[in-house]
């Protein structure tokens, strides 16, 4: 058998991490931004087939960044979670917490036991009657809990303090659309078009499914005032 | 050692419910009957009737032990997506887990791929239902369902009919099952003509359930005393709609009235 040489754990974490940053930062961002209804997610993406944020069950939406292939495994396990939970249970058994609980372990185990860490970053959305709650989880499967906004991927520093500026509690669908637009064009330091956008989000005044998505042309028409 | 193991990419029951299901809770499955069949509830109508842009879906709500009403009002038509509903007939409980689990097989397949499946796939899952359930039917659990829907690809309405071995047979223009399914049909035979409007259709669904219910026991007539009526709904480019129970209270009054003697 061949000698390997010694790591400290401290090292092997620390490299972990970094590839992963490493991975991530190369993606482009998401930002997520609470208004009166529900959260309305906005995600850099030129695909308009190969999505950063969809559906999981009823009040819940996941959004990603990172390496497509991981979070759409992700994405896939997180639909099956939830359909057979509220297929055993009740419909309204299935949670964002329980959800994000089962990505932070997955992203957590995979970070220390195995090769390569996940290179990716997730957001787990619920929409109750009066509030939202998101759910932020990173590569190492650490989880946090966001109010307002959030920004994750690339640029997630500078669109997240683009956020801070722009963000007030009272947006409609519209206003929450031009905040996000409007901090992730400055976060990355041009303005995106209404084609480069994936805009989805959660409602909750629609019926039993909350989940919703803008085309390009209601974007397009959304943000049109908003631009000079 | 690898990353979190997923399934495998090219499974192609990777974005089918009832897999998924049979694969990581098993239990939730159990429970099928071996041995002589309890008593067990049956006895329907359900039709599905085609109209100009649209299709008309309408059951009864009687459910029946042998001779015994167990429930007046039962459910047996269900939306089984936005754009389509599923109506059952047969033993109860297997019928009424049939349309749930199909249901939830539509969104859950909607979800993982990311687009709906077609109206011909969803006709085609839910046959592999029915044929799945034979061992169940062979000791006396038979379930009998009807599937219609608004495909939107080709901008037309379609009626499934199944048998209890999940033979598979599309209808132009009507199709009922159930105990009473006969008694429907001949209703339906008579009074149905191309290019009905969708009032017209509906009338003609009510017809045929009050011909059901009148020649046979396990179908109810609309209970004038608890007023309950039968459940109609509607599917067209919108999408799946229930009549208002009001509604429907109105139809049944004028049909009922158009044939006092």
């Amino acid at each position: 058998m061949s000698m390997m040489p010694y790591v400290s754990p401290e090292q092997l974490m620390k490299d972990r991490a970094d590839y992963a940053r490493k991975g991530i930062s190369r993606g482009k961002s998401v930002a997520a931004v609470r208004y009166r209804e529900g959260l309305l997610f906005v995600a850099e993406n030129p695909s308009a087939t190969l999505h950063k944020v969809s559906e999981i069950y009823d009040r819940i939406a996941f959004a990603a960044v990172g390496k497509y292939n991981e979070f759409e495994l992700l994405r896939r396990q997180g639909i099956r979670l939830a359909d057979v939970t509220g297929y055993q249970y009740a419909r309204e058994d299935v949670t964002g917490r329980s959800l994000a609980n089962a990505y932070a372990t997955a992203l957590g185990s995979a970070f220390t036991e195995s090769q390569k860490p996940f290179e990716v970053e997730l957001l787990v959305a619920e929409v109750t009657d009066d509030d939202v709650e998101v759910y932020h989880i990173l590569y190492d499967g650490s989880i946090a809990d966001e109010e307002g906004y959030v920004a994750i991927g690339g640029s997630a520093e500078a669109v997240q303090s683009e956020l801070a500026e722009r963000y007030d509690d009272d947006l409609d669908r519209d206003g929450a659309l031009g905040v996000a637009h409007a901090a992730l064009s400055d976060g990355d330091g041009r303005s995106l078009e209404a084609a480069n956008l994936e805009v989805a989000g959660l409602d909750r005044t629609r019926g039993r499914r909350k989940f919703f998505r803008m085309a390009t042309d209601e974007v397009a028409a959304a943000l049109e005032p908003l631009t000079p | 050692m690898t990353q979190a193991a997923g399934p495998d990419p090219f499974d192609a029951t990777g974005a089918s419910f009832s897999a998924t299901l049979r694969a990581t809770a098993p239990e939730a499955l159990e429970g099928r009957f071996q041995g002589p069949v309890p008593d067990h509830v049956d006895g329907t109508t359900v039709l599905a009737v085609t109209y100009d842009g649209g299709v008309v879906m309408a059951g009864d709500r009687r459910a029946t032990a042998g001779n015994v009403i167990s429930k007046r009002d039962m459910r047996k038509v269900f939306p089984a997506d936005a754009w389509s509903a599923v109506a059952v007939s047969g033993a109860a409980g297997p019928s009424m887990e049939l349309a749930k689990v199909f249901a939830t097989e539509l969104e859950h397949y909607e979800k993982v791929e990311g687009s709906p499946l077609s109206l011909e796939g969803k006709a085609n899952k839910l046959a592999q239902m029915v044929r799945a359930n034979l061992p169940m039917a062979m000791q006396g659990l038979v379930v009998v369902p009807l599937f219609a829907g608004y495909d939107l690809r080709e901008h037309a309405s379609r009626i499934y009919e199944y048998d209890g071995v999940g033979g598979r047979y599309e209808e132009r223009r009507f199709a009922t099952t159930g105990s009473g399914g006969r008694d429907a049909r001949g209703s339906l035979k008579a009074r149905y003509v191309d290019g009905l409007e969708a009032d017209e259709a509906i009338d003609v669904a009510i017809h045929a359930l009050w011909d059901a219910a009148d020649e046979d026991a396990a179908t109810g007539g609309p209970d004038l005393v608890r007023g309950i009526f039968p459940l109609v709904a509607v599917i067209d480019r919108d999408g799946y709609r229930e009549l208002d129970g009001e509604l429907v209270a109105d139809r049944v009054d004028a049909v009922v009235s158009s044939r006092r003697l």
